[in-house]
């Protein structure tokens, strides 16, 4: 599912470019022939960045607003306030319970990914503030094997479930993920109903659940946490559905409308509350949640 | 009855065509074929016996899938009485994919809900292939939640290839209706009982599939992603699908082995489609004793139970 999903976003990050305008159109060109590390180029528009600048701007285009991929921990610390994030259930680590091998080992995958990302798994959760409201926030790592829920993911989130429970606070998760890990087979599936039963229990104690879908978020994670929330939101054109497209086109046989499974797509078709710029994330989603919890509004400083 | 053959049973095709040959000719000859009818049998029985003991993940799978095999439907009519069917999501249609309704369990007033294939090309394509489309889901949810309501213990059969991946499933939601229809059987206050009766295929099986007491039939599947899907990604070739089962332990033996499953149904020689009677009639005594069981409990305490059981899937390690 996880890959299978990632190598089919990134078939339509292509299409996409296409349809969006370009100023400097040099197809087929990767970003590696730019110096790594000081400038990039947007995958949106094209435009050569200054690396630092898209850092500050959050991963986000300055030029065309393209949103690109940001990792867990990056994406936590510029939604929460600064200081006082506690993690949550970084002591909880993956273990290759079925022996599985592909092609390689999964024990192998899990330590080169490890090793590539510095993270334990696909899953980071932190308590802290967001405009001072305590809340407890979980971001999927995508460049953890495609972002891929199994035991550890499923266990984090349920712990993260469980600490907004207890401190009722509200809780709010980052989605990007292809899906169910393949990997742990049966019990990535039923990670599924473990995080979906986690959220029934904080729906019965009234306790607000934000889902924010970023680009993707596919198959198993669509099909369970992510689409549960009492507010469903997702950033610009992210690529939202259960089968992934390139499936669906095999089963249908037919070129896929434009712009489908976008997140404007799914804000059209009812699945969406609203799209959010992720510079203005912690801004809205404050308010909102400020609402619901029938908290004094806050005044920006 | 004609059945047809897998690959892997064409040792015992050949016994029956023989079998089936001196049967012609015992009827119009004089000579007593009997004994050599009995003895190639008896044969017949000994290889199935011998190629059944030692199935692997694929041959399984294939049984799974079997065209002859039994269906929701078919068991409905063998082990429930009283069954009215009821359709509709009241929202958008009524997907066949999936069926439902009110019956009776040994005359105990229950909801059955399942997936349903088609046995002809017709109904084949009338049903999807029983890839249920959000309407399925939500019938399905529907259904449950007036179970809840009337006090009806929820009994699910699961077979499917998987949620059906189409432009207007994804349109209307499909992965909303599978979401919702996990977070809301967690905690039905009713006893809900899941059987796998041939393909537990991935989120769309699962949509059915949170319940107190999880069976499989001894040759039915269960996984995160079909074979063929898992091998075509890994492998990078959907050829190497038997490996892929392998690796995924999508069996009953190896899901029970890992406690992902609370109970198999053993299966007649051959497989369910070989005697459908003799299924049904295992099945019906293994639900009534787990319908039994959980009826003692109250709905808070079954939902806590049900909960726990949900929180432990799982294996990882605490550093």
């Amino acid at each position: 599912m996880n890959e299978n999903d990632t190598t089919e976003i990134r078939g339509t990050m292509s299409w996409l470019q296409k349809l969006l305008p370009t100023k400097i159109n040099t197809e087929g060109s990767k970003k590696r022939s730019i110096p790594e590390g000081l400038w990039t180029k947007c995958e949106g528009c094209g435009q050569i960045l200054y690396r630092g600048e898209l850092e500050r701007n959050q991963e986000v285009c300055p030029k065309c607003d393209h949103h690109h991929r940001i990792g867990a921990r990056r994406r936590l610390e510029a939604f929460l306030d600064a200081g006082n994030r506690q993690e949550i259930g970084d002591e909880i680590e993956p273990v290759d319970a079925l022996k599985f091998r592909d092609s390689k080992k999964y024990k192998d995958r899990l330590s080169q990914a490890q090793k590539a990302t510095g993270e334990k798994d696909a899953l980071v959760v932190m308590q802290g503030q967001l405009l001072g409201m305590p809340v407890i926030a979980a971001a999927f790592e995508f460049r953890f094997m495609g972002g891929s829920m199994a035991s550890v993911v499923g266990e984090r989130f349920v712990r993260a479930a469980n600490a907004a429970l207890q401190n009722k606070c509200p809780l709010l998760c980052f989605s990007a993920s292809g899906g169910a890990r393949m990997q742990e087979a049966l019990v990535s599936l039923m990670q599924m109903a473990k995080t979906s039963a986690a959220l029934a229990r904080l729906r019965e104690a009234g306790i607000p659940f934000v889902s924010v879908m970023t680009d993707p978020t596919m198959g198993g994670v669509s099909a369970s946490l992510a689409m549960l929330g009492d507010i469903n939101v997702a950033e610009p054109k992210a690529l939202i559905g259960f089968a992934g497209p390139r499936v669906i086109e095999q089963t249908v046989r037919e070129t896929l409308p434009e712009g489908f499974q976008r997140s404007e797509f799914l804000l059209e078709h009812g699945a969406l509350d609203m799209i959010i710029d992720r510079r203005e994330l912690r801004q809205r989603l404050s308010g909102v949640l400020s609402i619901l919890t029938r908290r004094p509004a806050i005044t920006s400083p | 009855m004609n059945l047809s053959f897998l690959e892997f049973e064409q040792p015992i095709a050949e016994l029956e065509a023989k079998i089936e040959e001196l049967r012609n000719i015992g009827s119009d000859n004089e000579i007593n074929i009997d004994a050599e009818i009995k003895r190639l049998e008896t044969k017949s029985k000994a290889v199935t016996k011998s190629i059944f003991s030692s199935l692997n993940a694929w041959q399984i799978s294939q049984l799974a899938r079997h065209p002859q095999r039994p269906y929701t439907l078919d068991y409905i009519e063998q082990i429930f009485t009283d069954f009215e069917e009821l359709h509709g999501d009241r929202r958008y249609a009524d997907d066949v994919a999936i069926v439902g309704g009110v019956a009776r369990l040994d005359g105990r007033p229950v909801m059955v809900v399942g997936h349903q294939k088609g046995r002809d090309t017709a109904e084949k394509v009338r049903r999807n292939f029983g890839m249920p489309r959000p309407e399925g889901y939500r019938k399905a949810l529907r259904l449950m939640d007036m179970a809840e309501r009337f006090g009806l213990p929820v009994l699910t059969f699961i077979d499917t290839p998987g949620a059906y991946p189409g432009v207007g499933a994804e349109e209307r939601g499909q992965s909303e209706a599978i979401a919702l229809n996990l977070r809301v059987m967690s905690t039905l206050k009713t006893p809900v009982i899941c059987s796998v009766i041939g393909e537990g295929g991935s989120g769309g099986a699962l949509a059915i599939g949170v319940g107190d007491w999880v069976l499989m039939l001894q040759y039915s599947t269960y996984s995160v992603i079909s074979p063929e899907g898992c091998a075509s990604i890994l492998w990078k070739s959907a050829g190497r699908a038997a490996e892929a089962a392998e690796a995924m332990g999508i069996t009953s033996t190896r899901l029970k082995q890992l406690n992902l499953i609370d109970q198999i149904v053993e299966e007649p020689l051959g497989g369910a489609h070989r005697d459908p009677a003799e299924m049904a009639k295992r099945l019906k005594s293994a639900l009534v004793d787990a319908l039994q069981r959980l009826s003692a409990t109250a709905a808070p305490q079954l939902v806590a139970a049900r909960y726990d059981k949900l929180m432990k899937f799982g294996n990882f390690k605490v550093a």
